[in-house]
């Protein structure tokens, strides 16, 4: 059956743990993880409320397959009402925390209210507690780690925590486990602060012993780890380069942002990309990568374990950052690199180190510090607000300083700790953030991946490329190519892509099997280990139900159709260089059509039929 | 011909796929605890080094126990834990110099690598051959082929 059919509930105001057995109605129609997250959320939940207010909950949920033998069942989600977008927030992370709450015996942990003072919840397989975080409240997630570490003498002990960017209000903080995998998008880590919950620690030795058919799961998973390993990008590029493999290619089809997205190419993009980090470096001979590493379970292992050059200004008086941690995947290196113009690898890393070690969200800080560079060279900012330092963009100090003034919370870091949409608004100049619902683009400009526009706009938690990455189609060519320069035909790509990036998220499993696997290729392992009939049609169902039932709570929380929409630059400014020179977003045409596709009516409302249809309350 | 386990640790990714499938093998369940083949992460050096019984021909384990429990399978050169003799004294896991035999808190015995009698189900599941089931006086030849190709006559060695 592959659920524990078990929840933790934890009433932080009052101080009690209880367990409750998992909704078997709802798992019938959402799944796990993302899907029944939000099922939970919106159920017990009022979308109106202030997402750092008590009634705001925080839920972690595992899917039936996170900690089996299925490739990449890693994965679980942070599902809660983002301060960032106002909108629903659900923050996927891999590493080894999430099998390790199944092993534990826990489908998912629901947190309400907020502690009167800071606590960890502590977990060892049926025994949970909240116990008092007074020596790891004020550390960072590196600090916090070790002393839980120490405190419970369990070198097998998973953490999850949240650094000082979160404590201190940063709109984007992420919650950091196993040292550098992050629930990192849409600031889930500001609402774990907010509930005076600083960290959870579990250890689970239960296992996962109840898979419906275990021959049939086991042929089934390690059939489509073939798969994996013999795909171009899952068994040779995503290893070899990590995501990084996108930084030369998305640069050459002109759709890479740069400079705030005031450009569709960066000069530098092949000093900051995965073939840089391979070569040695002229200091010590070698190279940014020491090795890709595997999430648990996961036979593709596009994770990079990185150093930065010991000799580099931003490093070479702090030897806590000598050593190996996670490296830059490509969005943070776009964000933190092409975005702001810097193509200096070394601060770009070193920037992504400090995300790791106080959960910060590498791509809205990189935007935001992209958004700080041209308010400044608007003069909207001035050094009269940073004391003397000069924000420009292409300058590794600048970089640098701002990255560390958000995790001091400085006057001038607090006000970058806002996201970029706040940011621009404070300074006079709302138009220079490039958000949706308040949330930062990815790395791929839409002008030049049609799709994308139409898939930022309509993301239910804000610009966002996990939830329908049609570049797969539209630059990769998976499941086939599409012209990325032509808009017509996108709305159905886009909803066939996110209705069932929806289904493997809810899963356990991780979104970059899908450059390999279809849904058949997913949905007979999921139906050999889950209780009842997951074929693909079903699959595809519960998908579009989680993004039905996403929306609606989104509508609840008061945005409506209006917020389906682009920045003017990306509407308006041709981009003006490569394939797409003379091209903007044609998301005007692309909309209309999405909302007829949908089943919603032409302010983005999902019609009764389409409620009906999916069974949505 | 007997084999061996070979671990490459350069190219072990820290998945525990190992583990998932030693377990799965082992107890029927997905659970790393319960797995004879471990991963171990040093997160500072970026390394992560898969570790198992090599099955000493000079089994400590074996001449440890007061019960003759461990016996060797011909076969497979595996020491084999009888779990019917088995008493759970765990004198064996004291006298083990590497760790790899260890008790079980459900079964109340002890348990270690027995190379699935030839089949090591931790060689199938390696992503990426850091795990590798290798006759056994050749265990270093493919590390030495790697030295050989680094050799001043590489070119002709290829």
């Amino acid at each position: 059956m592959a659920w524990t059919n078990k929840v933790l509930r934890v009433n932080l105001t009052e101080g009690t743990l209880r367990y409750e057995p998992l909704n078997q109605e709802w798992v019938k129609d959402y799944l796990g993880q993302r899907g029944l997250g939000t099922r939970y959320l919106v159920d017990e939940v009022d979308p109106e409320v202030d997402a750092l207010s008590p009634e705001n909950k925080m839920i972690f949920a595992t899917g039936p397959l996170t900690g089996t033998a299925a490739s990449t069942s890693a994965r679980y989600s942070v599902i809660t009402k983002s301060p960032l977008t106002g909108a629903i927030a659900c923050s996927n992370s891999g590493g080894f925390f999430g099998p390790e709450l199944k092993f534990a015996g826990l489908d998912m942990v629901i947190f309400e209210g907020k502690s009167p003072t800071p606590v960890y919840l502590y977990i060892e397989n049926d025994e949970a507690k909240l116990l008092p975080a007074d020596d790891i409240w004020g550390k960072s997630v590196w600090e916090a780690d070790e002393i839980l570490h120490k405190a419970h003498h369990d070198p097998q002990l998973r953490v999850a925590a949240v650094g000082r960017a979160a404590e201190s209000g940063c709109l984007y903080a992420a919650i950091v486990n196993d040292l550098h995998r992050a629930a990192g998008r849409s600031g889930v880590g500001t609402v774990m602060a907010s509930k005076n919950l600083k960290a959870i620690a579990v250890r689970g030795t239960k296992g996962i012993s109840n898979i419906k058919d275990p021959k049939r799961f086991m042929a089934s998973t390690a059939q489509e780890k073939e798969v994996l390993a013999e795909n171009a990008v899952t068994g040779t590029g995503l290893p070899a380069l990590g995501t990084q493999v996108l930084m030369n290619v998305i640069n050459e089809i002109g759709a890479m942002p740069t400079r705030n997205m005031q450009d569709v190419q960066f000069e530098g993009a092949s000093k900051i990309s995965g073939e840089a980090m391979l070569e040695p470096r002229e200091s010590d001979g070698k190279p940014n990568l020491t090795t890709n590493a595997g999430c648990f379970g996961c036979t593709i292992a596009c994770g990079r374990i990185s150093t930065v050059d010991t000799s580099h200004f931003s490093v070479k008086d702090k030897p806590q950052y000598h050593h190996n941690s996670g490296g830059l995947e490509y969005e943070a290196a776009w964000a933190l690199g092409s975005d702001t113009c810097v193509d200096d690898l070394d601060a770009a890393t070193y920037v992504n180190f400090l995300c790791n070690e106080d959960g910060m969200d590498p791509i809205t800080l990189g935007s935001t510090i992209a958004a700080a560079m041209e308010l400044f060279e608007k003069g909207a900012i001035t050094t009269e607000h940073t004391g003397g330092v000069e924000l420009e963009f292409g300058s590794p100090q600048s970089l640098v300083w701002c990255a560390e003034q958000v995790v001091a919370a400085t006057e001038f870091g607090k006000d970058l700790g806002l996201g970029s949409k706040r940011l621009c608004e404070k300074y006079g100049m709302p138009d220079l953030s490039m958000t949706v619902k308040g949330q930062e683009f990815p790395a791929y400009d839409p002008r030049g991946i049609q799709g994308m526009g139409l898939a930022y706009a309509t993301s239910n938690r804000g610009a966002c490329h996990l939830r329908g990455y049609t570049v797969a189609s539209e630059v990769l060519g998976i499941p086939e190519k599409t012209d990325p320069l032509v808009s017509e035909g996108k709305a159905g790509l886009v909803i066939a892509f996110q209705d069932a990036t929806a289904a493997v998220d809810s899963a356990g499993l991780c979104l970059f099997t899908t450059f390999a696997w279809g849904m058949d290729n997913i949905a007979p392992q999921i139906d050999s280990a889950c209780e009842g009939d997951w074929s693909v049609e079903r699959l595809l169902e519960v998908g579009e139900r989680i993004w039905n039932m996403e929306r609606d709570f989104n509508l609840k929380a008061g945005l409506t159709g209006a917020d389906d929409n682009l920045p003017k630059r990306l509407l308006k400014d041709v981009a003006k260089t490569g394939p797409a020179k003379g091209r903007v977003s044609e998301l005007d045409v692309m909309l209309p059509e999405y909302y007829e596709l949908r089943g919603w009516d032409s302010t983005g409302v999902p019609t009764d039929d389409t409620r009906q249809r999916l069974s949505l309350a | 011909m007997q084999k061996s386990l070979y671990l490459d640790a350069d190219k072990c990714t820290g998945c525990k796929q190992c583990e998932l499938a030693c377990s799965f093998e082992r107890d029927g369940s997905f659970n790393p605890i319960k797995s004879s083949i471990q991963i171990f992460t040093f997160h500072e050096a970026g390394r992560f080094v898969p570790y198992t019984c090599t099955q000493c021909d000079d089994a400590w384990c074996m001449t440890a126990c007061p019960v003759d429990a461990i016996t060797i399978n011909t076969a497979t050169g595996a020491k084999e834990v009888n779990e019917a003799t088995c008493v759970g004294c765990k004198v064996c896991t004291i006298a083990c110099p590497f760790g790899t035999i260890n008790y079980n808190t459900d079964t109340g015995k002890v348990t270690k690598c027995d190379l699935c009698g030839g089949d090591p189900q931790c060689v199938t599941a390696c992503p990426t051959d850091a795990i590798t089931y290798v006759e056994a006086d050749a265990t270093g030849f493919s590390r030495m082929k790697e030295w050989a190709a680094k050799t001043d006559n590489a070119q002709s060695a290829a």
